[in-house]
């Protein structure tokens, strides 16, 4: 078996314990402490952003357009609507400077 | 009309009614996971180790992050505990759904955390939320067209992935950042978002820089969580229900 298979596997065992994890761990107590909760709260976000500062900073004019549209949608629209504004920005831009 | 066949006609109702209700989520994630497929190979995936990471993981944000860290050749345990990061926000679903549910077999409750994404959640929620039961056919007509289309279209990403000449020119590179800033500013409601944003991104670009790759990802993340931890809880809206 390849890496990537333990890799994926490993990775649904992960995800399935946090997805039935919750049930198991809540239904044996009565409140969770509010700063725990405060943090897991806090986990997506911060998770998500480290995925896009270095690379923003790392990136061009037409990723940085492409952030900026992205960011400006997320105003009025949804994820698909920021996301395909970004998309399109980025692909247009990347026509005129590589 | 005997006694059995009218239930077995509510039966039906019911996962129909679920069924409806999937319909704009399979719209929905459509192009994320032909996008997940296509990413996949570009990042060194076999089309059946896309299909597969599709059928075991299912979720979409975490197989995103899953396929990026495996391309920039990071440690295998990592990919791992970053799949278990992006996904943990679910111990928060399955902590709620669980009232919901606890009165199904075992093995039905089993398969039910299986498949409960983000709207998964949101939709059974809310019907609980109307005062309705959530029954085990319901919420499996609402989440097995979800699921069934999501590793469909993985493959088909995947297979067609393999096709697209000049990766650059599309962009396709840098769509998962651009994906997920999308995440995150959906996550903007949430209190303490702007400084655990702030946090996460100054502490991973200050740690890209000196400790370099991989590591970036679990010390921006730890500081942003650290600091929701640290400040008073009143600031994160958390104690007190809305």
């Amino acid at each position: 078996m390849s890496t990537t298979f333990w890799i994926i596997l490993a990775g649904a065992v992960a995800t399935y314990l946090t997805r039935v994890g919750g049930h198991l761990v809540i239904s044996r107590f009565d409140n969770i402490h509010p700063r725990v909760e405060a943090g897991l709260n806090a986990v997506p976000a911060a998770v998500l952003t480290t995925l896009v500062a270095p690379a923003a900073l790392g990136a061009g004019p037409a990723e940085w357009a492409a952030l900026i549209v992205t960011a400006i949608m997320s105003l009025r629209g949804g994820l698909m609507a920021m996301f395909l504004a970004g998309a399109a920005v980025l692909i247009l831009a990347r026509q005129f400077v590589g | 009309m005997s006694a059995e066949a009218i239930s077995e006609s509510g039966v039906k109702s019911d996962f129909w009614d679920g069924v409806r209700l999937s319909m704009p989520v399979v719209v929905a994630s459509a192009p994320f996971a032909v996008l997940f497929g296509a990413l996949a190979v570009d990042n060194g995936f076999s089309v059946l180790e896309a299909f597969l990471m599709s059928a075991m993981i299912y979720g979409g944000a975490s197989q995103m992050v899953g396929i990026e860290l495996f391309g920039q050749h990071v440690a295998p345990w990592l990919i791992v505990l970053s799949i278990f990061a992006v996904n943990f926000r679910h111990v928060l679903y399955s902590a709620g759904i669980g009232r919901r549910i606890a009165h199904w077999p075992v093995l039905q409750q089993a398969l039910g955390y299986f498949i409960l994404t983000d709207p998964q959640y949101a939709v059974a929620e809310a019907r609980a939320a109307s005062g309705q039961s959530v029954g085990f056919v319901w919420y499996l007509g609402l989440g097995l067209p979800v699921y069934v289309f999501w590793v469909a279209e993985s493959a088909l990403g995947a297979v067609f992935g393999k096709l697209i000449p000049d990766t650059h020119a599309l962009g396709i590179d840098f769509l998962l950042p651009i994906y997920f800033l999308g995440l995150v500013l959906g996550f903007r409601k949430r209190p303490l978002w702007l400084p655990v944003v702030a946090a996460s991104a100054a502490a991973s670009i200050v740690a890209y820089k000196t400790v370099g790759s991989p590591w970036h990802v679990s010390i921006g993340a730890i500081a942003g969580v650290l600091l929701a931890v640290i400040l008073p809880p009143h600031h994160s809206g958390v104690g007190k229900r809305p």
